[in-house]
């Protein structure tokens, strides 16, 4: 009976018994991710998440991403096989209005410049020492996108997928913290004072529901291995503009994406193992995905100068820095700036189809980089 | 294939094929709502 209760007792012992350095150090940076999420409202349907799962998998014999582990299904049903990030995106395009963008389609090549960043960090990444695959999935931090990093890393480099999405989201969440002072350093005083007239240019409902269909058939015959990310986001707007499928709509906008973030999140804290994401290897992804942000802001901005010069200073270069995919965030960014300049300057429209444009643009720089990756025969077709 | 000339070829491809794409795309958009303008009417509510 006494031998009997010793043993008992000692099984209530086993997790503080096994529990490392590492495990405390990882439960600490996943309450970091949670204290940011919950009081700083940083990205929270995702840190919240990301954060929790982060802590289960650190609990010592818990075997959350053991084979039978709970976080296991889920991972190897979502992430493993990218359904995941590709059900957010369909949640994405039921969502977006690309009505800004369609009024003012030229401003799309602000979209395009500000995914730059993924491929200048492409090459810092390889010059640091990171293998082809791996720099890849480092690079796409400058997608500024979650669900377009996720897939890529989860496909090419899942050992990175927790340091590429927490970078990612991290980051996106900062964007009102990194853009401003790029964009000053780049911009003239009398250039952030451009005003630049409201273009409202209606557009037809003809236009907006063939834009998913065209784009869809466009890029993905372009760019093939790019054809799942684009085609869920064009499918997600095809069912917000046809007006007829509201059922599926509000699905793909609420109860999917709801329910897919919530899993994605607690997958990717899944990832963060002590012994996988202790390492220097970490800090430099992290360190990466702030350089690739800002590379970024900075071509877009620079395009934005030249699309000012071209124009004979119609165009403000600041909204060149919303071509990124971070939508509203980077163009409420533009509209904050602008104003601190010339009060009666509202750049909100035009920074919004910039952002609309950086949407598509995170989607069809990673489509190209996929499809170039085929061609070079890196990846397998 | 070396390290740098991976690197090299994805990214002036990448950024290359991503610019040109988007060109496309904002040409496609044009070409769109040439081809159905807007017609006023659209944005009258219905009647009856």
């Amino acid at each position: 009976m006494e031998s009997a209760l010793i043993s008992g007792l000692q099984g209530l012992l086993l997790g503080v018994t096994h529990l490392g350095v590492g495990h405390v150090i990882m439960i600490l940076i996943a309450s970091l991710l949670l204290y940011l999420g919950i009081s700083k409202g940083y990205e929270p349907l995702l840190l919240v998440p990301i954060g929790f799962g982060a802590i289960l998998v650190n609990i010592p014999l818990a075997e959350m991403m053991g084979d039978d582990g709970f976080l296991r299904y889920f991972y190897n049903a979502g992430v493993r096989t990218e359904v995941f990030p590709l059900l957010i995106f369909l949640g994405i395009g039921a969502m977006t209005d690309f009505q800004p963008l369609l009024e003012n389609p030229k401003i799309i090549l602000l979209g395009a410049a500000g995914q730059f960043g993924i491929f200048l960090t492409l090459l810092l990444a390889l010059a640091l020492g990171f293998d082809k695959l791996d720099a890849v999935a480092v690079a796409i931090i400058g997608a500024c996108d979650g669900p377009t990093a996720i897939y890529v890393s989860s496909k090419f480099a899942p050992h990175l997928l927790a340091a590429v999405s927490v970078a990612a989201y991290s980051y996106m969440s900062l964007v009102p913290l990194i853009q401003p002072p790029i964009m000053r350093f780049l911009t003239t005083e009398k250039e952030r004072k451009i005003a630049m007239g409201v273009v409202r240019e209606p557009v037809s409902k003809t236009t907006k529901i063939l834009f998913p269909i065209v784009v869809t058939i466009f890029a993905s015959i372009l760019a093939p291995k790019g054809a799942p990310l684009i085609g869920t986001v064009m499918l997600g707007n095809l069912m917000k503009e046809s007006g007829v499928v509201d059922r599926l709509k509000r699905a793909a906008e609420n109860e999917i994406a709801n329910i897919v973030t919530l899993l994605l999140g607690l997958c990717i804290g899944a990832t963060m193992e002590a012994d996988q994401f202790l390492q220097a290897q970490t800090l430099l992804v992290l360190g990466l995905g702030f350089i690739a942000i800002s590379l970024d802001t900075v071509v877009g901005v620079l395009f934005g100068k030249l699309m000012c010069l071209l124009t004979a200073g119609k165009i403000n270069p600041l909204i060149g820095a919303a071509g990124i995919s971070a939508f509203p965030m980077a163009a409420r960014v533009v509209q904050v700036e602008g104003q601190k300049y010339n009060k009666k300057n509202y750049l909100l429209m035009p920074a919004m189809s910039a952002n609309a444009g950086g949407q598509i643009g995170s989607v069809i720089a990673a489509a190209v980089m996929l499809s170039v990756l085929q061609g070079m025969g890196i990846v397998g077709g | 294939m070396d390290t740098w000339t991976f690197g090299w070829t994805l990214a002036l491809i990448g950024m290359a094929g991503t610019m040109l794409v988007l060109w496309c795309l904002s040409l496609l958009i044009l070409l769109l709502k040439k081809l159905f303008p807007y017609q006023p009417e659209e944005s009258a509510s219905p009647k009856g």
